[in-house]
This record gives structure tokens, C-alpha cells and sequence, in this order.
């Protein structure tokens, strides 16, 4: 069988488009006036946060879903790459909101929304990946893998709720607005082209991803 | 001696019959329970023996120490519910029987949660104590909101207990997996808690409840109905 | 002929799929009362999953089987007519044997859990151990509680999954007895094993199962014990 080369044109196109929203950024986009140029830093953060949670997120719910419906190892491995590729974007939140934090407000981490729910974001789709390490069976592993994803998206409300209901009642003494939802329209060109960029990036990655699984289940004999 | 009068028993009336099989093995060695206790104990005592106490009253540490007990003295008695099964493969003797697979859930978790709430019946009590907490009609309260964190924490337990037995990294597996979950539960309980102590009228912690209250509705029926998919069909 | 009305199992052309894999392809046979199918094979010849399948615990992929009258996959009613024991005891280490017993006899919902329970420790002659816990017990009597323990509810098949598995000699004749009178008792068995000796002295019929499939099927008086054993013994290993 014709292996399919990993990291082809569409990676490429999505890289490109990556470097070319940086560029966008760094050089041809207006420097925020309270925070200076850190605040940059949040067109990486805030699209890498978009996709960590609705694209990676929302596909290995999804597909866990049509998994234990349909039993088509392809959604297993779907959900499986979908999580490992989700796994490295919300690593990178992570690591951007704090230094954001630090640079801008002085304070690494103040338990706000988003970047707690990112947290336990990055604590499940460990827990997930753990799971799926611990298990040798190859149809219960995609089972219990499925079952754990879809308990997940039903939390993924509650984590927040609670977050926002603990927040309401104790109110910080910074206010964060890592989504800065009213943005001038340079700054909203930047963002979305960043998103665009980063989701890119992201179903580039899942591709590869997708295509290793693929070979790796042929190799071991149990191609689906 | 088959048919005759046979009455294969419905779902709630299995669960009962299991809960019940799951306690009557639990109480023979009551080894879990000891260690559950045990456990809450220190932890209760290391926690106090941690703070400062001129910077923080003993009674705003409370219900924080209480509920964190609560959640690590549970896995405590959440592993060893699927383990009996594993040994020598009673699960197989439950699935053999006529009895719908939800039911087994159901019992497991009814059993669950006897010990959950009988660890707590312990560990309330004690941190009163040993923390100074006047507790009068405060204690229902608390006890109201122990039994609803009990419910939602003993149906994800339970499910993961199911699965996490079948892996190689059993007792890593249950509290990674079951931690997350467990947040929103702790979270509202500890809040909840704390109001109560300070008198608080309901209406201050009236959305705690309610996330407890929507937690254990959305979770035992998702677990219920999930765990059949953990078993090979 | 309508082998569904007088067979206790019956099954044409079953088969089960795990992803690429027949563990069970097309396997046809009948079972009438009384009858013993011994099933012979190597590992993973996929004896286990038959009987799995047959006891409704596993779905068949394709084909069709009747158990007890009832067709797979029949839930919890093909369940209620079935009793499954294998090498491992299924029991709760902790309870007495009367208590593992009881539960299963409520579990199946007879009317009288208690009595049941007690008449099949007695007929298994396990009676005076009946209140020591299952874990203080020998392999040879959790054998026979654990055998108590699939026929309280009094099924008309039995399947047996390798129970010779860590007997003595004891222990081996003592289930022979006991398959010889579930059979005089009119009820089927199924019997996989690898102890080819006991497994012909009770079958009725035998087969030898390789990678799914049954390569032999007759009765019983149609073969030579010596015979049968060598030719099993080259079969077997032609699946190495």
C-alpha cells in the first residue's frame, strides 16, 4: 500500500500561513496602547486556545461518539490523533497566558476563566492519552478511550460554571480580558488570521497524525 | 427446580441485591473502610498541623480540609469496587446473570456510596472537633451537601473504577482520571460548606447547590448509561 | 427435520468477528438432552469465545444459534437458561459458600434462594463447608462450589470452559461424576477441554476446533479412543 507522505503541500500551505499571520503581527499590526508589545503575545494564545477546545476538543468528543455508534476504528484513531495534536496546543495556552500574565500584569497565573478551563482541558486529554497507554486491548482501549472523551465534554460545562460561579463571588483584584472581545479592526484582521492560521495548522498536524495511526495499525496487523 | 416461580429480578431490584452482596463482603474485612478512616484522620490532622494558626482560623480551614479529605479517602474505597470482581472473575458470574448491565452499575454505585457517606459520617464529626467548628444545625446542612457530593462523585468513581481495573496502571488511573470531575463537586461543596458555617442564608449559596443538584442528575445517567460500552458485547 | 424443536443448542454457520479476526467461523452442531460436545483445540482456536458467545455473553458477528430455545442474542432470558462455569471460580473469596450460592440464586430469581442453595451444595456434596469462607477452601471443593454456583438455577445447558484446569485426581473424578449425572439429568453440556482422557469419557459427541472453525465433528461411538488421541495430538500441532 502506497504510504501517504506525512507532511505535504497542505502542511506546507499551513505553515505558511502561520509565518504570515506573525509577520502580520509583529510588524504590520498597531501596538496595543495599555500593554504594549506583549500584548502580541495573545494572537497566539487566544487561536491556540480557540482550537485547543472547539476543533481538538470537539472532534475527540465527536468522533469518541460515532465511535461507540458506528465501532469504525477510523474514529478511534481520529479521536486518538485529534487529542495528541489538541494535547500540544493547549500546552502552548499554557505556557503563552502565563508569560503574558507575568509581562504585562506582574502575576503568572489569577485562575481566570479560560485559563483554568484550559488547565483541566490539558489534565483530561493526559488522563485520556494515559488511559489509552494502559490499555493492550485495541477494542477496549478505542471503548474505554470513547467513553472517557464523551464524559469529558459533559464536564467541560461544569469546569466552567464553577469557575465563573467562584469568580462572580470573589471578584479579583485583576481583571483579565484574554479574549478581548472588542477589538479595532486591525487588531480583528490579525486575530481572525490567526485563527485561521492556527486551525490550519491544527488539521495539517491531525493529517499526519491520522496517516502514522494508520500505518502503525497496518503494521500491527489490525487495519480497521 | 428451575422455572417454577422464577422471577428474574427487574433492574433496581438486582441493584439492591448486589449493593447489598458488595457491603456484606465489605463488612467482613472491613479493611477499606478502616483505611478510608484511618486516612481521613491524618489527613485531617496533618492539614491542621500545616497552617498558621494566627493567620487563619480554624474554621475557615474547615470545610476545605473537609471536603479534600472527603475526595481522597473515597478513592480509597472506590478502588477496591470493581478489584473483588476482578480477582477470579465475578464480574463474569454478574454478567452470566439475568440481569440487565445498568443494574450492576447501579449496585456497585449504591454500595459506593453507603461507604462514601459512612467515611463521612466519621470524618465530619472529627474535623468539627479537631478543628473547633461549632456545628449545631449547621451539621444538616453539611450533611446535606456531603450526600450530594456523594452521589455525583460515587457515579463518576464507580465507572472509572470499572475501566481503571481492566488497565496496568490500575490505582494511577482511577484518581487521574476521576480528579477532574471530581473539581466541580469539591468546589461547590466546600463553598456551600463554608456559607453554612458562617451562618450564610441560602440564597448565598443557592447556585452551589444547584450545580451539585445538575452535576449528580447529568452524571449518574450519563455513567448509567455508559458503562454498559465498557463490557464486551 | 427441525433440530430446533428437540435441540437444547443449536447452532448453524456461527460466527464472531473481532476487527479482522474469525475467532469463531461458521461453526454448526446440535445439542440434544443428555448429550455431552466435547470440543478439542489448541489455544487460541477460539473454543473460549464460542462458548462465550453461547452463554450471551458475547454477540454473534453472523449465523444464528438457538440456546434452551432461545435465540442469541436473547438477553437476559437466554442468560436465565444457561449455566457457564470456567477455571476461573467466579466467587467472592470473602463469603461462605452458601452465600456466593444465595446470591446467585437471587439473582436468577428463583423463589426459594435459600433452599436452592442448599440442595445444590448437597447434591455437589459440598454441604459440610458450606459456612467456610470460599477462600479457606481447596481448588477441588471452590471447583464444586463454583459448579453449585452455574447449575442453582437448574439450566438445561451447561458449558464448561477447561474445568479439569488444577484438579487432582480426586477433584477430576468427583466432575466426572458430576457431568455424568447433569446428563442422566437430561441436560446438555458443552464441554471444552484439553484433558483429551476425561473429555472422552463423558462426550456423547466430540469436535476439534482450529482457528475458528470445527475440522472434526462426529459421535462419539464413531471413534477410536487411541486413534482419535493421535490424530488430535497432529492436529494440533499442524496449527503451531
Amino acid at each position: 500500500m502506497r504510504q501517504k507522505r506525512l507532511f505535504d503541500a497542505f502542511f506546507g500551505v499551513a505553515v505558511l500561513a502561520v509565518m504570515a499571520t506573525f509577520v502580520r503581527a509583529a510588524y504590520f499590526t498597531p501596538v496595543e496602547a495599555r500593554q504594549g508589545p506583549a500584548q502580541k503575545i495573545f494572537y497566539i494564545h487566544a487561536p491556540a486556545a480557540f482550537v485547543a477546545l472547539y476543533v481538538a476538543f470537539g472532534l475527540m468528543a465527536v468522533s469518541s461518539a460515532l465511535y461507540l455508534w458506528l465501532r469504525d476504528e477510523k474514529l478511534d484513531r481520529l479521536a486518538a490523533s485529534s487529542a495528541e495534536v489538541g494535547l500540544v496546543f493547549t500546552t502552548v495556552v499554557l505556557v503563552t497566558g502565563p508569560i503574558w500574565g507575568r509581562t504585562v500584569w506582574g502575576a503568572w497565573w489569577t485562575w481566570d476563566a479560560r485559563l483554568t478551563l484550559t488547565l483541566f482541558l490539558w489534565l483530561i486529554i493526559v488522563g485520556y492519552l494515559v488511559l489509552r497507554s494502559a490499555v493492550d486491548d485495541r477494542a477496549l482501549r478505542a471503548r474505554y478511550a470513547a467513553v472517557l472523551a464523551i464524559l469529558a465534554a459533559l464536564l467541560i460545562p461544569f469546569i466552567h460554571l464553577s469557575v465563573y460561579l467562584f469568580r462572580t463571588l470573589h471578584p479579583q483584584p485583576i481583571v483579565l480580558k484574554p479574549s478581548a472581545p472588542s477589538l479595532p479592526p486591525e487588531m480583528l484582521v490579525t486575530f481572525l488570521m490567526a485563527l485561521a492560521s492556527f486551525a490550519l495548522l491544527f488539521l495539517a498536524f491531525l493529517r499526519a497524525r491520522y496517516r502514522l495511526a494508520t500505518a502503525q495499525d497496518v503494521v500491527t496487523g489490525a487495519d480497521g | 427446580m428451575s422455572a417454577a416461580g422464577t422471577t428474574i429480578p427487574g433492574t433496581f431490584g438486582a441493584a439492591l441485591l448486589i449493593a447489598r452482596k458488595d457491603l456484606a463482603v465489605e463488612l467482613r474485612s472491613r479493611a477499606a473502610f478502616l483505611s478510608a478512616v484511618v486516612f481521613a484522620l491524618l489527613a485531617a490532622a496533618i492539614f491542621y498541623f500545616a497552617w498558621d494558626p494566627t493567620a487563619v482560623p480554624s474554621i475557615d480551614l474547615a470545610p476545605g480540609v473537609l471536603w479534600v479529605i472527603f475526595t481522597f479517602s473515597s478513592l480509597l474505597g472506590l478502588n477496591r469496587s470493581f478489584a473483588a470482581e476482578h480477582a477470579d472473575r465475578a464480574l463474569d458470574g454478574l454478567l452470566l446473570a439475568p440481569v440487565s448491565r445498568e443494574a450492576i452499575f447501579l449496585g456497585k454505585a449504591l454500595s459506593n456510596f453507603v461507604f462514601v457517606v459512612g467515611v463521612q459520617l466519621v470524618a465530619v464529626p472529627a474535623v468539627a472537633i479537631l478543628y473547633n467548628v461549632p456545628l449545631d444545625r449547621a451539621a444538616w446542612g453539611i450533611v446535606g451537601i456531603g450526600m450530594l457530593a456523594a452521589v455525583g462523585l460515587v457515579a463518576v468513581g464507580t465507572l472509572f473504577s470499572a475501566m481503571a481495573v481492566n488497565t496496568r496502571l490500575a490505582e494511577l488511573l482511577l484518581p487521574m482520571l476521576s480528579l477532574p470531575f471530581f473539581v466541580p463537586i469539591v468546589m461547590a461543596a466546600a463553598q456551600a460548606s463554608a456559607r453554612i458555617l458562617n451562618g450564610r442564608p441560602y440564597t448565598d449559596f443557592a447556585g452551589w447547590v444547584r450545580l451539585l443538584v445538575a452535576f449528580d442528575l447529568v452524571f449518574v445517567t450519563a455513567c448509567t448509561l455508559a458503562y454498559p460500552y465498557t463490557i464486551e458485547r | 427435520m427441525d433440530p430446533g424443536v428437540d435441540a437444547v443448542v443449536h447452532a448453524a454457520a456461527l460466527t464472531r468477528h473481532f476487527g479482522r479476526c474469525r475467532a469463531v467461523d461458521r461453526v454448526t452442531f446440535s445439542l440434544f438432552p443428555g448429550g455431552c460436545l466435547a470440543v478439542f483445540g489448541p489455544n487460541g482456536a477460539g473454543k473460549t469465545t464460542l462458548l462465550r458467545m453461547l452463554a450471551g455473553l458475547l454477540q454473534p458477528s453472523e449465523g444464528s444459534a438457538q440456546v434452551g430455545g432461545v435465540t442469541l442474542p436473547g438477553g437476559a432470558s437466554a442468560r436465565a437458561t444457561v449455566g457457564l462455569i470456567s477455571h476461573h471460580s467466579m466467587l467472592y473469596p470473602a463469603l461462605t459458600a452458601r452465600e456466593n450460592v444465595e446470591f446467585a440464586a437471587k439473582l436468577q430469581g428463583l423463589p426459594q434462594p435459600r433452599q436452592a442453595a442448599a440442595h445444590t451444595l448437597a447434591a455437589l456434596r459440598v454441604d459440610s463447608w458450606a459456612d467456610v469462607p470460599v477462600r479457606a477452601l481447596s481448588r477441588g471443593l471452590q471447583q464444586r462450589v463454583s459448579i453449585a454456583r452455574a447449575l442453582v438455577h437448574g439450566p438445561k445447558v451447561v458449558l464448561l470452559d477447561e474445568p479439569f484446569t488444577g484438579l487432582d485426581a480426586v477433584g477430576s473424578a468427583a466432575l466426572g461424576d458430576t457431568l455424568a449425572e447433569l446428563k442422566n439429568a437430561a441436560v446438555g453440556l458443552i464441554l471444552v477441554t484439553h484433558h483429551l482422557q476425561e473429555g472422552l469419557a463423558v462426550a456423547t459427541h466430540v469436535a476439534v476446533m482450529r482457528s475458528g472453525r470445527f475440522v472434526r465433528y462426529e459421535s462419539r461411538e464413531a471413534i477410536e479412543g487411541d486413534a482419535y488421541a493421535e490424530g488430535y495430538l497432529e492436529l494440533a500441532a499442524a496449527a503451531q
